[in-house]
């Protein structure tokens, strides 16, 4: 009985020193992946905070047309994920209505809601990763701020996209909320610009395709695409997000994303 | 959801005057104008004013199963039409904004719910750390959802809708300071809003009316005492914490009928109160958990008050896009059980529990439906509230409500005559 217990307990520290040796122990490929996104967040660092417009279209099989009208603030935080501020403009039954959220890499995201009608703010849960934003294609993980501990990687080598040498990486999902199982990165080898994006569901079949287009070049450093549109292979439907307004190192602080902020958001 | 009709109080009050002070829209908007006339015409020098305007308009009929209750009251069916606006101009990169928001309905029936107010008519300016709020507001605090126990600055306007959730404007002085510690709230209030009620006509009301002529204060200064309230509010980690005290006059009225024999009506009591609240919601992944508890003491009563439960989300049930969340939350107060007519609490030991399906859909609908009872005896309520986008600019929801008791003591069993569906659609540009 007690032998078998130390077998069992001695297998056990076994696995684990295997489990973190292959966590540490990164392979050639593994590496590489990791590497690239590493230097896709480096190369955008240093932006402070932006504001910007987002106008998503979506479109069902049938053709029918819905439109939302987005204001989104952002400050850049050192050491952790980013703050923002939506907020919400069309359709109109919901004008008015801001999200704030403090986004963690690992740690669970801090979201408030605030409703307009009633004047109240609502603490909402961040698991809802994989959930459809405002009914679109676009679920909220793939809004979120990029974070490189989000994900782990692999390198899956090169390949010609949209007339760039793009290199292409495999992302898993780190969070188990995630509705994905992975995601298939093509980023440009020249500035390290993402695009396109292919998401695999949980069972692992495709399921959706992001494409970027109209990168444009801000304050000499940052590239932000003025136009995403997500197919979903699924369902038929589809949703296409044009940027505006792009501004950077605005002078947004901590003091514009607090719960007074969020009240008087426009 | 909540269900915040005063029991009646038998008790002879001790009667002041019986003289109503109406504190008219008109001169409540002339003085708020003349507080804000200052920003306004700074704001004419400054450039980059940016205005926006936005309304809604709404068609509401509503019907009711049962042939009324009592002889005055409408028979089955009642129409409305209500219009809302809001008018908003920033300046100085939105540091500074006035916000103008009145709101009208017109009722076929019953000409208490033919009403109109201005519920925000306000100027803001913020800066770094504070802000500055002067004006008619609105102010919501708190974390439930089938009571709003903690929710005490705007008084309620009880004939708009059944959940107690609509609220009229309330002038207010607010500063607010952002610490690190959280945000403190100054309120001054001055100037009290009466509670709004069914008329004769109504439906959802007791056997006797309330009379709006025929309203007292404990207070000498009547409708123009100066209330005040201290609120400290702040976010540690996953949870979110608030605790406030209130001085001033009490937002629910003592009922009692009338001297006059027999007596037809029901005449308000406002006295003064001092409350302390706190709200606590703890946010666990898919859990959120919540408190609110009240202390309210007042020349006629002490009394404890909590509302407690939780809600849990299911995301992407029956692989779909659709989300359901579980709430569940319980009432106490301990006034206890009360025969009607006593002053006490509808909500002295009851259960609520409901359910919420978000479609995630294009058009935003949603479905929820909520069971609330009245564990000391056998009352329940029962009601469902569904809506849905069409087009881009029309919402359609249709709520049923059903209410029941077998307890002729009960305020509900009162209502049990008042089970009604409503359709509504609004419009907004």
């Amino acid at each position: 009985m007690l032998t078998k217990k130390i077998l069992i307990s001695a297998i056990s520290a076994l696995s684990l020193t295997l489990a973190s040796n292959a966590a540490f122990a990164l392979s050639a490929e593994e590496q590489k992946g990791l590497d690239i996104s590493m230097e896709a967040k480096k190369r955008d660092l240093g932006w402070q905070d932006s504001t910007a417009d987002m106008r998503m279209l979506l479109r069902n099989k049938q053709g029918q047309e819905s439109i939302r009208e987005i204001k989104i603030k952002s400050l850049e935080i050192h050491g952790d994920g980013d703050k923002s501020l939506t907020i919400f403009n069309k359709p109109r039954d919901i004008k008015g209505t801001a999200f704030l959220s403090f986004s963690h890499p690992v740690a669970a995201d801090e979201q408030w809601l605030f409703l307009p009608a009633l004047k109240r703010v609502k603490r909402i849960s961040s698991r809802n990763k994989s959930g459809p934003f405002m009914g679109s294609e676009f679920a909220f993980e793939d809004l979120s701020s990029f974070e490189v501990e989000k994900y782990s990687y692999k390198y899956l080598g090169v390949e010609e996209l949209n007339g760039f040498t793009n290199f292409k990486v495999e992302q898993y999902p780190v969070d188990e909320n995630s509705g994905y199982t992975r995601r298939i990165v093509w980023l440009d080898t020249l500035e390290y610009r993402i695009h396109k994006i292919d998401f695999y569901d949980r069972k692992n079949s495709l399921l959706k395709t992001l494409t970027f287009s109209g990168y444009k070049q801000y304050l000499a450093k940052h590239w932000r695409a003025d136009s995403q549109e997500m197919i979903n292979h699924q369902n038929g439907k589809s949703t296409e997000l044009k940027w505006s307004n792009y501004n950077f190192k605005t002078g947004l602080s901590d003091s514009d994303f607090n719960r007074n902020s969020l009240k008087r958001a426009r | 959801m909540s269900f915040s009709v005063n029991k009646a109080f038998k008790k002879p009050l001790n009667k002041s005057s019986s003289k109503k002070l109406t504190c008219s829209l008109t001169a409540m908007a002339v003085g708020a104008s003349l507080l804000l006339s200052n920003p306004v015409f700074a704001s004419e020098g400054a450039s980059d004013v940016e205005f926006e305007a936005s309304s809604n308009i709404a068609i509401e009929q509503r019907y009711f199963f049962k042939e009324a209750l009592y002889p005055e009251q409408l028979h089955h069916s009642q129409t409305s039409l209500s219009i809302e606006t809001e008018l908003y101009w920033q300046w100085n990169g939105g540091n500074d904004s006035i916000i103008f928001t009145p709101f009208y309905r017109l009722d076929s029936q019953d000409s208490q719910r033919t009403h109109g107010d201005i519920r925000e008519l306000a100027y803001v300016h913020a800066s770094d750390n504070w802000e500055l709020r002067v004006g008619i507001r609105k102010e919501f605090w708190g974390v439930t959802e089938f009571q709003h126990l903690v929710d005490v600055i705007n008084q309620t306007d009880g004939v708009e809708d059944f959940d107690g959730e609509d609220k009229l404007g309330q002038q207010m002085l607010n500063l607010s300071v952002v610490n690190d510690w959280g945000i403190v709230d100054v309120f001054l209030l001055p100037g009290f809003r009466e509670r709004t009620y069914a008329g004769a006509e109504g439906r959802l009301r007791g056997p006797l009316v309330v009379d709006d002529e025929n309203v007292s204060y404990e207070s000498s200064a009547g409708q123009q005492h100066l209330d005040v309230a201290l609120r400290w509010a702040h976010s540690v980690g996953d949870f979110d914490l608030g605790a406030y005290w209130f001085h001033g006059t009490n937002r629910a009225a003592y009922l009692s009928p009338s001297a006059l024999e027999p007596s037809s009506t029901l005449v308000q009591y406002y006295s003064q109160m001092d409350q302390l609240g706190v709200d606590v919601q703890a946010t666990l992944g898919d859990w959120l958990w919540k408190f609110e508890g009240i202390h309210r003491s007042t020349s006629l009563e002490d009394f404890w008050a909590t509302q407690a439960g939780f809600e849990y989300s299911f995301i992407g049930v029956f692989a779909s896009n659709i989300d359901l969340g579980l709430l569940m939350e319980h009432s106490w107060d301990s006034r206890g059980e009360v025969a009607l007519g006593a002053q006490g609490s509808l909500l002295q030991n009851d259960l609520f529990l409901g359910a919420r399906l978000a479609f995630n859909d294009m058009q935003s609908s949603e479905l929820l439906m909520g069971i609330g009872s009245d564990l000391d005896h056998n009352a329940f309520s029962f009601l469902i509230e569904a809506n849905r986008r069409f087009g881009a600019n029309v919402i359609v929801s249709v709520d049923v409500r059903l209410l029941h008791s077998n307890d002729e003591n009960d305020l509900l069993y009162s209502l049990s005559n008042d089970d009604h569906a409503q359709v509504s659609v609004a419009w907004y540009f």
